[in-house]
C-alpha cells in the first residue's frame, strides 16, 4: 500500500552534502536581504555610522589626554580595530540570537524543533545580518590605518597573531552571544541583561583593560574574556609589557579563550533549550 | 529499543502522558503554582487512521501535540511517535511527521513559497525526486498563482495551503494539523478538506487533527478523542458521542401560516415555537429520519422552508463536560 515514489523521496539522501541544508538556509536569507537594494545600502551605511560614532568616542577622549592605559592614540586605534572587527563579525553572524524571546513568542523555535537539524545551527543560519558589514568595514579600515601608523615590526609571529586574533576574537564574541541566548530561556524579559553582557563586553574590549580596576580586569579577562579579543594581542603586536596579572604573552591564548567560551556557551545553550522543552529542571 | 516503523503499525502510542507547567505570578512576592495541562493521557493511533482531537480551549490539545512531536517533554508517562521517542530522536522523527499550527507560521515570512520549498527540501535532504512531489502539491493545493509572492503578502487561506504543502513536502507518515481551518471562509475550508481527503486516499497518510469545526470532524476523521482538563473524556466515533451526550439534530420548520405547536410529532421533541407557530424547532430523536418527520408535517401544515442544524462541536463538548462533572 505504501506509495513507492513517496517512500523513495523520504529516504534521507546525501543531497547537497553535510552542509547543504545550511547553505540553502543562508543563501535564502542573504537573497531576501539583498532584494531591496536601496534599503540594504542604507542599512549598511547606518551600521557603518554606528562604528564611526564608536570610534569618534575614542577620538574625543584623546583630544584631552595623550596616553590611556599605556596606549597612545595610534595604539588605541589598533585595539579598537581588532575589537570592533571581531565584535561586528560576531554580530553579523549570530547577533540575531539575542532575539530568543521573540522566537519563543512567534513559535519560530517550535518550527526549528520540528525540522531535522540541530536547533542552534538553525538559529544561527536563520537570520545572518549582512547589513552589519558596514561596521566591519569601518573596523577593518581603522585596523589597516593603525597597522600603518604604529611602529610595528612585521615578524612572522606578528603576522600570525594578526591572522589568528580576529578569527578567535570573533569566536569569543559569538560564544558570548550564545551564552546570552541560553540565559534568555530563563529570563524571557532578560534581553536587556543579555545585551549588557554582549554589548558590554564589546565596550570593554575597545578600551585597554589596564584602565579598569583589578576586579573589573579579572572580570574582563577570566569571566568574560574580552581582554583576549584585542587588548592582549595589541600589547604583543606593539611589543609592550602587560600590566600585573595579565602578561602580554597571553595574547597568544586567544584561541584557548575562544574554546573555553564555546564550552560554556554550548552548556548554557543546551541547558536553556532543555529548560524550554521541559526536559531538564 | 527503537523499532523500525512499518505500515499498519502504531503511529502514536502514549501511556500515562502527563505534563505540568509551573506558573509564576505576582510581582514582588512571587508565588509558584503547578498547572497540570495533560494528566495521565493514553492515546493510540494506528497507521492510516484519521483522528479528531477535540476539546475546549485550554483542555490540553496543543500541549499533547507538542509532546507527540518532540517540542515538549512529558513530565511523566511515555510516548512513541512513528516508533521513536520524540525527545531523544527528535531529528529522526522530524523526517516522519509534518505539523501545521493554524495560528503560527512555519514558513519564512519574507520568502516566496517557491524559495521556502527549496530550502525545506534542502533541510530534509530530499533528492531531485522531490520535484515531482512538489508539483503534485502545487497542483492539488492550487498554489501556482502565488508561488512567487512573499509569504507575508499572502491571504490566510493561501498561507495555510502553503503551510500544508510545506508539511507534506517530505511525504511524512503522520500529518498533524492544529486548527487548520480556523479563520478560513467557507469555500477555503471546503477546498482544504477536499484536498486532505484526496491526499489521504492517495498516500495513506495518518492524520491527527484538532479543530472546533464539526464539518472538519465529519469530513476528515474516522474517530475522535475528546479531552477535558488534560484527560480523555471520550474516545470513539462522532455519532456515538452525539448519542451519548444526547445532542440531537434540530429541524427548523418555517410554515406558511401560524400553526399550533407540533408537540406530538412521532420521532421528535418540540424545542420552541416562534411568531405564533410560524417557525418551530424540533429535536430529531435518534432513530427517526428527517424524511419521516416531513411526511408527517405535510399532513398538518403547509411547509415553506426548512433547515437542519447539526450539533456543533462546542455544544457537544460542553454537554460531555457537564455530564462528566455531574457524574463525578
Amino acid at each position: 500500500m505504501a506509495d513507492l515514489s513517496a517512500a523513495g523521496s523520504r529516504r534521507p539522501t546525501a543531497a547537497g552534502g553535510l552542509l547543504g541544508p545550511y547553505r540553502a538556509l543562508v543563501s535564502s536569507r542573504l537573497r531576501s536581504q539583498l532584494a531591496y537594494r536601496r534599503s540594504f545600502a542604507l542599512d549598511v551605511l547606518g551600521s557603518f555610522g554606528v562604528g564611526l560614532i564608536e570610534f569618534a568616542e575614542v577620538y574625543v577622549i584623546f583630544s584631552s589626554i595623550s596616553v590611556l592605559g599605556g596606549l597612545d592614540f595610534a595604539g588605541l586605534a589598533l585595539l579598537f580595530g581588532l575589537a570592533s572587527l571581531s565584535f561586528s563579525l560576531a554580530d553579523l553572524l549570530v547577533g540575531h540570537i539575542d532575539r530568543i524571546p521573540t522566537y519563543l513568542r512567534t513559535g519560530t523555535l517550535d518550527a526549528f524543533l520540528l525540522r531535522p537539524l540541530p536547533v542552534l545551527a538553525q538559529l544561527v543560519t536563520s537570520d545572518i545580518q549582512l547589513r552589519r558589514l558596514g561596521r566591519s568595514a569601518l573596523a577593518l579600515g581603522v585596523l589597516v590605518v593603525a597597522l600603518v601608523v604604529n611602529p610595528i615590526d612585521f615578524t612572522p609571529a606578528v603576522i600570525t597573531l594578526l591572522l589568528i586574533t580576529p578569527i578567535a576574537g570573533t569566536a569569543i564574541f559569538c560564544g558570548l552571544f550564545v551564552v546570552a541566548a541560553g540565559i534568555q530561556f530563563w529570563l524571557i524579559e532578560g534581553s536587556e541583561m543579555a545585551n549588557a553582557f554582549t554589548y558590554g563586553s564589546n565596550y570593554a574590549a575597545t578600551f585597554p583593560t589596564s584602565i579598569f580596576s583589578l576586579p573589573m580586569r579579572v572580570l574582563f579577562t577570566f569571566v568574560v574574556p574580552a581582554a583576549f579579543t584585542a587588548y592582549l594581542p595589541t600589547l604583543l603586536i606593539l611589543g609592550l609589557p602587560g600590566p600585573a596579572w595579565t602578561p602580554a604573552w597571553w595574547g597568544w591564548l586567544t584561541p584557548l579563550a575562544a574554546l573555553a567560551v564555546w564550552g560554556v556557551a554550548l552548556l548554557a545553550w543546551r541547558a536553556g533549550l532543555r529548560h524550554y522543552t521541559g526536559a531538564g529542571s | 529499543m527503537t523499532t523500525t516503523p512499518t505500515a499498519g503499525e502504531q503511529i502514536v502510542h502514549a501511556r500515562g502522558l502527563t505534563r505540568d507547567f509551573v506558573v509564576r505570578s505576582g510581582g514582588w512576592r512571587r508565588t509558584k503554582r503547578v498547572v497540570r495541562a495533560v494528566v495521565d493521557l493514553d492515546l493510540d493511533i494506528v497507521a492510516g487512521e484519521a483522528v479528531g482531537y477535540i476539546g475546549a480551549n485550554g483542555a490540553g490539545k496543543s500541549t499533547t501535540i507538542k509532546m507527540l512531536t518532540g517540542i515538549l517533554s512529558p513530565s511523566q508517562g511515555t510516548v512513541r511517535t512513528c516508533g521513536y521517542d520524540p525527545r531523544r530522536s527528535r531529528r529522526a522523527l522530524a523526517r516522519e511527521i509534518g505539523v501545521v499550527f493554524g495560528q503560527r507560521s512555519q514558513l519564512w515570512w519574507d520568502l516566496p513559497l517557491r524559495e521556502s520549498y527549496r530550502v525545506l527540501a534542502a533541510i530534509h535532504r530530499l533528492g531531485p525526486g522531490h520535484r515531482e512531489r512538489l508539483d503534485e502539491l502545487i497542483e492539488a493545493l492550487d498554489l501556482e498563482a502565488f508561488l512567487d509572492t512573499p509569504v507575508r503578502q499572502l491571504s490566510l487561506g493561501q498561507r495555510i495551503r502553503g503551510e500544508i504543502a510545506a508539511a507534506l513536502l517530505h511525504s511524512p507518515r503522520l500529518l498533524v494539523l492544529d486548527e487548520p481551518t480556523i479563520g478560513l471562509d467557507v469555500l477555503s475550508k471546503e477546498r482544504l478538506r477536499a484536498f486532505l481527503v484526496a491526499e489521504r486516499a492517495a498516500h495513506g497518510t495518518t492524520l491527527l487533527l484538532t479543530t472546533h469545526d464539526m464539518d472538519d470532524v465529519q469530513r476528515l476523521t474516522d474517530r475522535i478523542v475528546v479531552v477535558d482538563r488534560g484527560s480523555v473524556a471520550y474516545a470513539g466515533d462522532l455519532p456515538g458521542l452525539v448519542r451519548r451526550v444526547g445532542a440531537d439534530r434540530v429541524i427548523v420548520l418555517d410554515l406558511e401560516e401560524p400553526t399550533p405547536p407540533l408537540a406530538d410529532l412521532p420521532g421528535t421533541r418540540l424545542l420552541a415555537t416562534e411568531h405564533d407557530g410560524l417557525r418551530q424547532r424540533l429535536a430529531l430523536l435518534p432513530g427517526s429520519t428527517a424524511a419521516a418527520v416531513l411526511a408527517e408535517v405535510a399532513g398538518r401544515a403547509p411547509l415553506r422552508d426548512l433547515t437542519i442544524e447539526e450539533p456543533d462541536v462546542e455544544d457537544v463538548v460542553r454537554r460531555l463536560y457537564a455530564t462528566q462533572r455531574a457524574g463525578g
